[in-house]
């Protein structure tokens, strides 16, 4: 069996503090324990990504996809789980209990991430030029010049000419900003690339592109992606495999075209059917 | 009128200065660092070089010689008024001549003459902290330099390139001291920071409004921040000479001279300027 590139084991995200209750496995209320009110916004998750491929990740609205992802960028502490990335130290060291030092480089040389939210990912004020430089600097470079350079080349795989590089994305329309957002991303050739609802609030044509343009990076780029979207539709189109999230747990996976034409579990039914 | 009957010698009380003095062995110890103090109350407003006073008044004794400089003059209005200040609460000897000097304090320059071992030069900061520019929360920014991360500077550097292909900040040019914290070397022009790396002497800043006190201790590597390919640049003065006392190789004052209306250059260190042409003027009577 090929070793994934990525392995998330037993991941929990959880902001409360817990009760006898809800720790013995008690049933919860969607993902909040009904006695102590704590929300288990991941809880136990798995996941394997594989080299090269998209992994499509859906579920309703506050199932913990933007948990798992931000997890994964260490924007905050998770309360329990490992991750190991080929990338880095062979996959032999748990990325989560790495030193602050440790994780900050794993995020600016391994990881890539783009945000639902542009506001998140992208300083609105500064040039667009700036934006994308600043994945660079936090890696390390110190080379004016050579930054430059290698804005001009992302700028160009993203289809973002040249002229408008001083232009705050705040100018943009979304669909630019979030070529922005994915350039920034890829600017260090990150192995992972950590797609968070990408296209949602665009126009259809717009999506399009964005999403046509995502196919042409993977290859491109050889990166691996975790693509998270509420639109099967989207999924269909770009995800090799796709996990489905429920109350903060994965319920079903496998191959795309499998959970999307015949999902065993009810809730899977329940969503591929409502959105045909 | 501060008299000695009712004040402590140099104003501050004895716990004051004690306590001020800790926080400067911390800063010493700490080059770059930022170290709050219990900034006191002077009969002087705050922003116009109380964390400066502070400093000044914590360590000076009976023998020491102080000299006062306001953006290179000795002789503003605020110069003179803190010179008054210590002068009348500590009774020490002032001074306008760097080299006399044993503590200097200054605003907006370091003297043109090299400082010694034996002497300590005091900077007035207005706004102690070098990230502010690039983020308003006090408590972000000493995270930030918790983490040494630093990329939010080193982009603003990085925009300036892009937006106007120079470096547009003029004084407070970003210091890395030791290769650990980026420093503000308080709101000297760029030709002056130089002056900080490798120096004989000790400097200390005090910010009296944001009660913050930093320092660089003697032979401290202190460097200007630049990209690989684009040098540190100071104010070029190549070809300009002062129309006084002829120095060059200084920073130098443009002044449009009403008469004909051209561009001419004064010494910006008034003290330096006026001991070259005493000394000038010294070796002319000589001759006579
Ligand atoms: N800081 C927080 N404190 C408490 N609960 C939180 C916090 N952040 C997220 N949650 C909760 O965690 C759960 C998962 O949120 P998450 O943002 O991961 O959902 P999502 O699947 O991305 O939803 P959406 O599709 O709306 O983006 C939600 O119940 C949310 O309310
Ligand atoms: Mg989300
Ligand atoms: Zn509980």
């Amino acid at each position: 069996m090929e070793t994934p590139i990525l392995r998330i084991d037993h991941l929990t995200v959880r902001y409360g503090n817990t009760c006898e209750y809800c720790r013995n496995g008690g049933a919860l209320n969607k993902n909040t324990c009904p006695h102590c009110k704590t929300v288990w916004a991941c809880n136990d998750v798995n996941v394997q990504l594989y080299e090269g491929e998209i992994l499509g990740i859906v579920g309703e609205s506050g199932s913990g996809k933007s948990t798992l992802m931000k997890s994964l960028y260490f924007d905050f502490d998770i309360t329990e789980g490992q991750g190991y990335l080929q990338a880095y130290k062979n996959g032999q060291e748990d990325i989560f209990a790495q030193s602050l030092q440790q994780k900050k480089y794993i995020r600016n040389h391994i990881m890539g991430m783009v945000y639902q939210n542009p506001m998140l990912g992208l300083r609105m004020d500064y040039s667009s030029a700036g934006n994308i430089a600043e994945k660079l600097i936090a890696a390390g470079q110190r080379n004016f010049g050579a930054m430059n350079d290698r804005v001009a080349e992302l700028l160009d795989a993203v289809e973002i000419l040249q002229s408008r590089k001083k232009e705050p994305p705040k100018n943009f329309s979304g669909g630019m900003q979030q070529r922005v957002q994915i350039s920034k991303a890829l600017a260090n050739n990150p192995a992972v690339l950590l797609l968070d609802e990408v296209t949602t609030g665009l126009d259809l044509s717009v999506q399009v592109k964005v999403l046509e343009l995502i196919r042409e990076i993977r290859q491109k780029f050889n990166v691996s992606m975790m693509l998270v979207s509420h639109d099967l539709a989207v999924i269909r189109m770009l995800a090799d495999r796709t996990i489905v999230m429920l109350d903060g747990k994965i319920i079903e996976q496998g191959l795309t075209d499998q959970i999307l034409d015949d999902p065993q579990q009810p809730y899977t039914q329940q969503l591929v059917h409502s959105l045909l | 009128m501060i008299d000695t009957k009712h004040y402590n010698f140099a104003f501050l009380d004895e716990g004051s200065k004690r306590e001020i003095r800790r926080s400067i062995l911390k800063a010493v110890a700490i080059p770059g660092y930022q170290v709050p103090f219990g900034s006191r109350e002077l009969p002087i407003g705050r922003g116009w070089g109380t964390g400066g006073i502070q400093i000044t008044l914590s360590i000076i004794g009976k023998e020491d010689v102080l000299k006062v400089i306001d953006q290179g003059s000795d002789e503003s209005v605020n110069a003179v008024n803190i010179k008054k200040m210590v002068e009348e609460c500590t009774g020490v000897e002032i001074t306008t001549d760097s080299e006399k000097a044993t503590i200097i304090q200054s605003r907006h320059r370091i003297p043109e003459i090299p400082m010694r071992n034996d002497q300590i030069l005091v900077l007035q900061v207005p706004t102690p902290e070098p990230l502010r520019i690039v983020e308003p929360k006090e408590s972000v920014t000493k995270q930030m330099h918790a983490e040494a991360e630093y990329s939010g500077m080193w982009l603003s550097l990085f925009e300036d390139l892009t937006l106007y292909d120079k470096i547009s900040i003029s004084s407070e040019y970003p210091t890395m001291v030791e290769n650990r914290y980026i420093m503000n070397p308080s709101p000297i022009p760029r030709y002056d920071n130089r002056k900080l790396n490798d120096s004989e002497t000790l400097y200390l800043f005090g910010a009296g409004r944001e009660k913050k006190i930093y320092a660089i201790p003697p032979h401290t590597k202190v460097e200007s921040l630049f990209f690989d390919d684009v040098p540190f640049e100071t104010e070029n003065f190549e070809g300009k000479s002062c129309r006084l006392c002829g120095a060059t190789g200084v920073f130098l004052d443009e002044i449009v001279d009403e008469a004909t209306g051209e561009k001419v250059y004064e010494c910006n260190d008034t003290g330096f300027c006026k001991g070259r042409r005493d000394r000038q003027h010294g070796n002319t009577n000589f001759k006579n």
